[in-house]
């Protein structure tokens, strides 16, 4: 579906809703009139109650991003997309949902089946209306999704715990109005508003997204996701999301979900920018399965996000992990600015590109610090016609006196229709830093196949046991419970891509 | 009257206009619309700039800024050519052959000047190279004066040919484009040790361009040491075609220019064919040497190797540019890729752009890259074994470099190469 109809149908979708939620206050209209211009924003930001500042960095954006042409050098095809010809802001989203589990894709409910997701979940995530309203009969859920569709006292029992902390843990357009003085200070310092055509995009009418502070010394004690969040269920097209880790602060922060999420918009421009002060951890997790597109590659998200850290502390480290399995088209680059001493960024990453899906995806590793260390894994898999790049930069100014470096990319090809590519930069402006790069590609090969088959295993069940093995050095890098259902979404994503 | 001498792109179509009735080959229609095609693609694309993917990390301004005049071949008596390293030898002073200095005797098989033999070349000349792809063949076509020409024969071993390439010491900076055109036949061999060199005191700009056609199990060894003067520009592209069962070997040494380009297209274009694209840049203080490399294998069954080693003192920059293409017919590609960059100097920059893309399953790709100082263990290894310090950095860098130069296996070529990276280090340790 063309982005504009896909648009249409979630704002008639929220117009027509019964279910409001998620704003305190009355609103008249609960959308913006179609197109973007300076009444755009403005209208966002009022409906915000955002201070003037943020009004004004707001159209300072908007203004840029006028100015800005949309990048072309991914190596991803797309219809042009028009901006002017969509609603940038339409709230509370709430679909009309199946009335039940019956009337739900049984191919998406073959799916969670597989994932092990008990009913109850299901009904969930397949967005049947009243499914979360009652708390959950127990049983075997993972932590995160328990706390997103249990009852609400759960959730604020989780704040509670974490306000004991001092650790601040919101949506980002709740922490513009409880604590303006952190997002004035952090907001667009390390994804400036001018950085790219959708990160200026993303400045100019973003409307979601959470707020994390961790306080000096403080541990979190629990794993965050954006699930705890009791306003988070329909995320935003224009996510934005900052997290400030303190001195000495540690902190992991989950995002997405392994089940297929119904969402029915189909650009994403998501930022996200982190913030390591001295001593600070950062570990920031992603599994990404938005919906592909079908078969022939009609429909899918545009998946556009730019994520970035600053370790600006010494001896900070800040670590991305994830797991891209969904969206049509995906490109992103999590990338890491070393600016601490002696601080360290990590990227570990599978990608996974069947059917007609395309990801251009990679990191960029930035040393200015001195004895500043980065380490990047990435593992491509390409099935059917999928096209997977790994697109990656490390430079090392010539103040990142020891410096080090080290790279991987393996990429998998399953089937002669697909394609893997590996583009890699190296720029080293410093004689004591040692940078190192390897890059393999090849295809699964017929005797471990043979081995596995021999053994009693179906042909899937054996590419799907390769996979996971040529993946481990990522999956083992996943907070536990996402690791578990990541090793099996994997093996779903390249269902037919073998026999 | 003075005459204005333009600059930049502007002043090489100037030059166009006001050369094309002497140019050669300027009676022949075919070489005429070539020519002209090439200057409206000049003339649109202009000297690249750093916004062009492709020239990211090189600067042509030293070149666009700069005015060429025509060059005015006057050899003064320093022109003392060394003993030829070969049987053969071709000379060009200036971009044009020089009978009287060349040694052709014999050889068996046709080897001379391109302009000569231009209207013979009808379908032959442009056959690989793509003018509108890359502004400075384009610029080469529009300029050509002249060329190497060798055809080896089917089944013909061609032995050793030396290419040697000089340049005339002159007030006025100058430029030329040779455009030389290789083919061997089904089964031929030759060996090509090609060397360019200048005055150090003129500035000049030497922009060759080679059509390399290698017909089924023809061996090439293509041997090039780069040792232009210090203010000369180098920027040179090589086109190669390998049919079935066909080799060619490629060795790139980059020692001299102030900036030099060395890009290389190579295309498998039979099956089982091979194609081995090695170099060594070795700079000094405001040198910039930039080798780009685009392999295509496009047939299935072929191997490609690649070792490419930097080094670099003062502050000079290096640059590696390589990507492999295997197309979707390439099934069983076995392809390889290594570049190295050793850095002696606080000042000195390495950018390296490896780069596979890959579109056929049953592939074995791989490539790496590594960047850093010379290992303080080896050096303390050699010290502790009472070694001074600049004869165990010596042996350092003599070993890095040696990796890529023994791929090289004709051992004419491979003697030509050890002896030029010796009197590099020689004068770098001076």
């Amino acid at each position: 579906m063309p982005a504009v109809a896909e648009t249409l149908d979630t704002v008639q979708s929220v117009t027509e809703g019964t279910y409001k939620w998620g704003f305190e206050t009355e609103i008249e209209m609960d959308f913006a009139p179609k197109g973007l211009n300076e009444d755009t924003v403005r209208f966002i930001s009022a409906e915000k109650k955002e201070p003037e500042w943020l009004l004004e960095w707001r159209l300072k954006a908007f203004a840029t991003w006028q100015k800005m042409q949309e990048p072309r050098w991914p190596a991803v095809k797309y219809p042009p997309i028009d901006y002017q010809d969509a609603y940038y802001y339409a709230a509370p989203k709430k679909k009309d949902g199946p009335k039940s589990l019956d009337e739900v894709d049984p191919e998406l409910l073959k799916t969670y089946a597989k994932l092990g997701i008990p009913l109850k979940e299901q009904a969930i995530l397949a967005g049947v209306e009243g499914a979360g309203d009652s708390p959950s009969e127990g049983g075997r859920m993972p932590i995160a999704v328990d706390a997103v569709f249990d009852s609400v006292s759960v959730a604020t029992s989780y704040k509670e715990r974490l306000a004991k902390d001092g650790i601040i843990f919101c949506a980002i357009s709740e922490a513009v109005q409880e604590h303006p003085e952190l997002v004035k200070q952090y907001l667009g310092t390390v994804v400036p508003p001018g950085d790219n055509f959708y990160a200026a995009l993303n400045s100019a009418v973003f409307t979601d997204g959470s707020f994390v502070y961790i306080p000096k010394g403080v541990r979190c004690p629990m794993e965050l996701s954006t699930y705890f969040r009791i306003n988070a269920k329909s995320t935003g097209q224009f996510e934005r999301t900052l997290i400030i880790a303190d001195e000495g602060a540690i902190v992991s922060y989950l995002e997405g979900c392994t089940a297929p999420m119904r969402d029915e918009n189909q650009l994403h421009a998501a930022v996200v920018e982190l913030v390591a002060l001295d001593d600070a951890q950062i570990k920031y997790s992603t599994v990404q399965n938005w919906y592909p597109g079908d078969a022939e590659g009609r429909g899918g998200i545009y998946n556009f996000v730019t994520k970035r850290a600053q370790c600006r502390g010494k001896r900070s480290k800040v670590s991305w992990t994830q797991v891209e399995t969904g969206s049509a088209i995906t490109w992103k680059y999590p990338s890491c600015v070393l600016l601490g001493d002696d601080s360290v960024g990590e990227f570990y990453s599978v990608a996974i590109t069947n059917n007609h899906q395309q990801a251009d995806t990679g990191t960029k590793m930035i040393h200015v610090g001195k004895r500043t260390t980065s380490t990047i894994v990435s593992k491509g898999i390409s099935a059917g016609k999928g096209q997977n790049t790994y697109r990656g930069l490390v430079r090392v100014a010539p103040t990142a006196s020891g410096a080090r470096n080290f790279t991987q990319c393996d990429s998998l090809l399953i089937g002669d229709q697909c394609g893997a590519h590996t583009v890699p930069y190296i720029e080293n402006r410093n004689m004591s830093a040692k940078v190192e790069h390897e890059a393999t590609t090849s295809r699964i090969a017929e005797d471990q196949l043979f081995y596995c088959r021999q053994r009693g295993l179906s042909e899937e069940d054996a590419v799907g046991l390769i996979v996971n093995g040529f993946c481990r050095e990522v999956l083992k890098e996943l907070p536990m419970e996402f690791a578990v259902e990541a090793q099996k979404l994997l093996q779903i994503s390249l269902e037919g891509s073998v026999g | 009257m003075n005459t204005v001498v333009h600059s930049g792109a502007e002043g090489f179509l100037h030059r166009f206009e006001g050369l094309r009735a002497r140019l050669p080959g300027q009676r022949l229609d075919w070489v005429q619309a070539l020519r002209e095609a090439a200057a409206a693609q000049f003339r649109t694309a202009g000297f690249p700039t750093r916004r062009v993917e492709a020239w990211k990390y090189t600067d042509l301004r030293p070149v666009s800024d700069a005015a060429f005049d025509e060059a005015l071949t006057i050899l003064g008596d320093d022109v003392a050519l060394p003993a030829p390293r070969g049987e053969r030898r071709a000379v060009f002073v200036d971009g044009r052959f020089r009978a009287e200095l060349s040694q052709l005797d014999d050889a068996g098989f046709a080897i001379g000047s391109l302009a000569e033999q231009l209207p013979r070349l009808e379908g032959r000349l442009g056959a690989l190279a793509r003018p509108a792809e890359e502004p400075l063949v384009a610029l080469n076509t529009m300029l050509f004066e002249d060329g190497l020409l060798v055809t080896v024969p089917a089944g013909v071993a061609g032995g050793v040919l030396e290419l040697r390439s000089l340049t005339s010491r002159s007030e006025r900076p100058s430029a030329f484009h040779p455009r030389h055109l290789i083919r061997l036949e089904a089964g031929a061999s030759l060996t090509l040790i090609e060397e360019a060199s200048g005055p150090e005191d003129t500035r000049y700009l030497h922009n060759p361009v080679f059509e390399i056609e290698l017909a089924e199990g023809a061996v090439l060894t293509h041997a090039r040491i780069q040792r232009e003067g210090v203010k000369g520009f180098q920027l040179g592209t090589v086109y190669a075609r390998i049919e079935s069962g066909a080799t060619y070997d490629n060795f790139t040494l980059n020692a001299g220019a102030r900036l030099v380009r060395n890009e290389i297209h190579a295309v498998l274009a039979g099956p089982k064919s091979a194609c081995h694209m090695n170099g060594a840049q070795l700079l000094r203080d405001g040198q910039h040497a930039d080798t780009t490399t685009v392999l295509d294998h496009a047939a299935p069954d072929c191997a490609s190797r690649q070792t490419y080693k930097t080094v670099l003192s003062g502050k000079s920059r290096g640059v590696f540019q390589g990507k492999i293409h295997v197309h979707q017919v390439a099934q069983r590609t076995d392809g390889y890729q290594m570049n190295q960059a050793l850095l002696l100097s606080p000042d000195a920059e390495i950018d390296s752009k490896p780069q596979l893309e890959i579109y056929a399953d049953d592939v074995k790709c791989s490539h790496g890259a590594t960047v850093g100082a010379l290992d303080a263990d080896q050096l303390f290894y050699l010290r502790a074994r009472g070694i001074p310090e600049d004869k165990a950095r010596s042996i350092l860098v003599e070993a890095f470099l040696q990796e890529a130069i023994e791929g090289v296996t004709d051992e004419t070529a491979r003697a030509a190469l050890e002896s030029a990276v010796a009197g590099w280090w020689e004068k770098e340790a001076a």
